[in-house]
C-alpha cells in the first residue's frame, strides 16, 4: 500500500497515467475488433525500416516534443508562452529553402549553395527570432504573449516573402534525410532524441536549471542572490526560438519543401498543451521537463489513436477537445484532494 | 555594443515585417500605373473602335502555379485587341485587401468586376455597394454564401469527383475496389464537392468499398501522416488511393515508398489525384499517379463571353461551368480521360 502510494506521489505519475489510458483505448478497440490485443505496441521491421503505431508516435510527436523543450523553459522563466514558436518553424524552413534553391525558384533537384549553409542559416534565423523575442520580454518587460506575437503574425509572412509565396521543392536525397530514415529509424525520433538529451544533461549536470526555475520563482529575489535574471530570461527565450528552428527543418525535410503557408500551422498551441499535459504550472517557476515530453507524445499517440479509431476528421477535433478535458482535470489539484479524501475515507472504513 | 546589435535586429525585422504590409500595395500601384499607360497607348484605338470596356478583377494572390497560369489568362484574354481594359489587383490572399479592391474599382466606375473571392463570407456589404453603383458582378473559382451577385463562373467539382469515379469504374471493369480517400481541409468547397461526386459513383458499384475518409488538409505532411496511419489499419487490404489534391498525394506516395508498397501503374495501388498541377502531371506522365482530374485555371474566356452576352443586354447564365479534363498515366486510355503525353505536359500553361 505504501509503494503504491510512493508511484501516485510522484510527480511523472499523471502524465505517464494520462498516456497509457490514451493506449489502453487502442487495446480495447483492437480486441474489439478482434485483432490481437498489442497490435498498437507491436513494432516489426519492414521494408528495411522499423514499423508500427508506436513508431507513428514517436516519429510524429518529435516536431512537437522538440518544441516543448524550449517552451517548458519558457514557461518556467518567464511565467509567459512562445506562440511564435510555429511561425519561426515556416521561416526557417522557408529561408532554408529559398538558400538552397535560390531565389524565385521554386523546384530545384541540386542545390544553390551548400547543404550545411542552408541548414545554418535557418538555423540562425530561428536563434535571431528567439533572441528578438527574449530581449522584448527581458529588457523591456513585454508581456510575452504580446512580445511573441510580433513574429507569430510576421513570422510566416517573411518565410513567404522568401519563398516568393510558392512552396519551394528541394529535391535532393541528402536534403531529405532529416525527415526520412538512418538505417532503419526514422530521424526525427533520433533528433528528437538528442535534443531531449542534451537538454536533460545541460539542466541537470549545470546550475542553468535550478537558475530559470528561482527566475521563475522569484526574479526580484534572483537578482538581489545575484542572478541576472533579464539575461537568463533571454536565454530561454533565445533556447525556444533555436528548438523551433530544428523542428522547422525537421518538418521542412519530412516534405523536402518549404511549404510556409502550412508548415508549424497551430503547433505553438500544441507546444504549449505538452507542457500543460506534462502537470508543469503555466504560471511559471518550477518545471519537470519530462511531462512536457511526455505530454508532446501523448498528443501525438491522441491523434494516431483517432486515426486508428476511424474516427471521421469533421468530428476528431471534438474526440481530441474531451481527451484533453480529462486528462487536464485528472491533474487538476481540487479533483486530486478529492480522490485523497475519498481513497482516505474508505481505508478508514 | 551588444545592445547595439539588438537595436539593429529589431531595425531589420520590422524594416521586414514593413516591406511585407507594403508588397501587395505597390503591386497594386504598378499593376494600375501600368494599365494607366496601357488605357493611354490605345485611346487612340478606342477612339476608333468605340469605348473599350473596363473590367477589374480581384485576384486571390500568386500562390501556386494554378494562380499565376489563371491571372495570365485574364491579362491575355481582356486585352485592348479584344476591346478591353482591364485593372487586375493582386490581393496577395489578404481578404481586407481584396474588398478595398472591389470598393476601388467602384469608384473608378469600371463597367465589369469580377471576383475570384479569397474568403467565402462577408461580401454582403461591398456586393450592395457595386449594385447600387449599377456595376454587374462576376464570381470566379470559387463559391461565396451570399447571393447578391450577377453571374458565377468556375468549375465544378462534384463533377470532378464523378468523373474520377467513373475513370475507375471503366478502368477496375467490374474488378473489386477497396478504397481509402485522402480528403481535403474540412468543409472546403473542393471537399464537399470531389467527395459527394466520388461518392455518388461508387454508389452504383456494389464492388466498391470505402474503407476509410480521413482529412489531410490539402497539405503533402498531412496526406503522408494520413497514409502512414492507412498503411497499418488497412495492411494488403487497399487498393485505391484517392486523393484530393496533388500535395497530398505527394505525401501519400511518400508513405508507401517507405512501407515498401508499389502504386501507380506497374504497382498494386491505383492512384487519383486532382487539380492536375505541373509536378502532378509529371508524376502523372511518370506513371506513378494513374489519373489526374483537373481543376481548370483557364477560365477567362468564359467569363469573357459572360460580359459579352451582358453587353448585348440579353439573357446570360446565372452559372456557367468551365469544363475540366482529367489525365491517365501513358499506356492507360479511357473515355473519360485524356492520355498524358511530353507534348500535353510541355503544353499547359501551368
Amino acid at each position: 500500500m505504501d509503494k503504491i502510494k510512493k508511484i501516485t506521489k510522484m510527480s511523472l505519475f499523471l502524465p505517464i497515467f494520462s498516456m497509457i489510458l490514451i493506449m489502453l483505448i487502442n487495446v480495447v478497440y483492437d480486441i474489439g475488433i478482434g485483432n490481437t490485443p498489442w497490435n498498437f505496441f507491436i513494432i516489426t521491421i519492414k521494408n528495411g525500416v522499423l514499423y508500427g503505431r508506436l513508431i507513428d508516435v514517436l516519429n510524429r510527436g518529435s516536431e512537437v516534443a522538440i518544441l516543448a523543450i524550449g517552451m517548458t523553459l519558457v514557461v518556467s522563466a518567464s511565467a509567459g508562452t512562445d506562440i511564435s514558436v510555429g511561425s519561426v518553424m515556416s521561416l526557417t524552413g522557408g529561408m532554408c529553402c529559398m538558400l538552397l534553391a535560390g531565389y524565385g525558384v521554386s523546384n530545384t533537384s541540386e542545390y544553390a549553395v551548400p547543404l550545411m549553409v542552408g541548414l545554418l542559416a535557418g538555423l540562425g534565423i530561428a536563434l535571431v527570432c528567439g533572441l528578438f523575442n527574449g530581449f522584448l520580454v527581458s529588457y523591456l518587460n513585454i508581456q510575452p504573449m504580446v512580445a511573441t506575437l510580433i513574429l507569430w503574425s510576421a513570422g510566416r509572412a517573411i518565410g513567404l516573402l522568401l519563398c516568393n509565396s510558392q512552396i519551394v521543392y528541394v529535391r535532393v536525397e541528402s536534403f531529405k534525410v532529416l525527415g526520412s530514415y538512418v538505417g532503419p529509424v526514422p530521424t526525427p525520433i533520433i533528433v528528437a532524441a538528442v535534443c531531449i538529451a542534451i537538454a536533460a544533461v545541460v539542466l541537470k549536470q549545470t546550475s542553468l536549471g535550478l537558475y530559470i526555475q528561482s527566475v521563475g520563482i522569484n526574479g526580484k529575489a534572483s537578482r538581489i542572490s545575484g542572478l541576472n535574471s533579464r539575461r537568463i530570461i533571454l536565454m530561454c527565450y533565445a533556447i525556444c526560438g533555436l528548438c523551433a528552428g530544428i523542428a522547422g527543418l525537421v518538418a521542412t525535410s519530412r516534405i523536402y519543401s518549404a511549404d510556409t503557408n502550412n508548415i508549424g500551422l497551430n503547433m505553438e498551441l500544441d507546444a504549449i498543451l505538452a507542457v500543460a499535459l506534462g502537470g508543469n504550472s503555466l504560471g511559471g517557476g518550477k518545471f519537470n521537463l519530462a511531462g512536457s515530453i511526455i505530454g508532446a507524445y501523448t498528443i501525438q499517440a491522441i491523434t494516431t489513436t483517432l486515426y486508428a479509431l476511424g474516427v471521421s476528421s469533421a468530428q476528431a477535433p471534438v474526440f481530441k477537445a474531451i481527451v484533453v478535458i480529462i486528462i487536464v482535470v485528472i491533474q487538476a489539484e481540487p479533483f486530486k484532494s478529492y480522490i485523497k479524501k475519498i481513497s482516505g475515507r474508505r481505508a478508514n472504513a | 555594443m551588444k545592445r547595439r546589435l539588438v537595436s539593429v535586429l529589431i531595425g531589420m525585422t520590422m524594416a521586414a515585417a514593413m516591406l511585407s504590409g507594403c508588397g501587395g500595395s505597390s503591386d497594386t500601384a504598378t499593376d494600375e500605373a501600368a494599365d494607366d499607360t496601357a488605357a493611354e497607348a490605345s485611346g487612340d484605338e478606342a477612339e476608333a473602335s468605340g469605348d473599350l470596356i473596363t473590367v477589374g478583377y480581384a485576384q486571390v494572390g500568386h500562390e501556386s502555379d494554378w494562380r499565376t497560369a489563371n491571372t495570365e489568362n485574364y491579362q491575355n484574354t481582356f486585352t485592348a485587341e479584344n476591346g478591353y481594359e482591364l485593372s487586375f489587383v493582386d490581393a496577395d490572399n489578404d481578404n481586407a485587401a481584396q474588398i478595398e479592391a472591389v470598393r476601388s474599382f467602384i469608384q473608378q466606375e469600371l463597367d465589369y468586376i469580377v471576383i475570384a473571392p479569397i474568403e467565402t463570407a462577408g461580401w454582403d456589404t461591398v456586393l450592395q455597394e457595386a449594385e447600387d453603383a449599377g456595376i454587374p458582378v462576376i464570381i470566379a473559382d470559387r463559391e461565396i454564401d451570399t447571393t447578391n451577385f450577377d453571374a458565377f463562373v468556375g468549375t465544378d467539382t462534384e463533377a470532378e469527383g464523378e468523373t474520377a469515379g467513373n475513370w475507375l469504374g471503366e478502368y477496375l471493369d467490374g474488378a473489386e475496389a477497396n478504397i481509402l480517400v485522402i480528403e481535403g481541409s474540412v468543409g472546403a468547397s473542393a471537399t464537399l464537392g470531389r467527395t459527394e461526386g466520388f461518392n455518388t459513383i461508387a454508389a452504383e458499384h456494389p464492388e466498391w468499398t470505402i474503407l476509410d475518409s480521413q482529412s489531410g488538409d490539402f497539405t503533402q505532411s498531412g496526406g503522408q501522416e494520413v497514409m502512414e496511419s492507412f498503411i497499418k489499419s488497412y495492411e494488403g487490404q487497399f487498393n485505391v488511393v484517392v486523393c484530393q489534391n496533388d500535395n497530398e498525394a505527394y505525401g501519400a506516395m511518400d508513405a508507401m515508398d517507405a512501407a515498401g508498397i508499389t502504386y501507380g501503374v506497374d504497382g498494386d495501388v491505383i492512384i487519383i489525384s486532382f487539380d492536375a498541377t505541373h509536378d502532378g502531371m509529371q508524376y502523372t506522365l511518370d506513371g506513378k499517379i494513374n489519373c489526374n482530374v483537373e481543376c481548370n485555371p483557364i477560365q477567362a474566356e468564359v467569363v469573357e463571353s459572360v460580359i459579352q452576352i451582358m453587353e448585348a443586354g440579353e439573357e446570360y447564365p446565372e452559372r456557367t461551368i468551365v469544363p475540366d479534363e482529367a489525365f491517365v498515366a501513358p499506356g492507360i486510355t479511357s473515355a473519360y480521360a485524356t492520355t498524358i503525353t511530353q507534348e500535353i505536359l510541355d503544353g499547359r500553361a501551368y
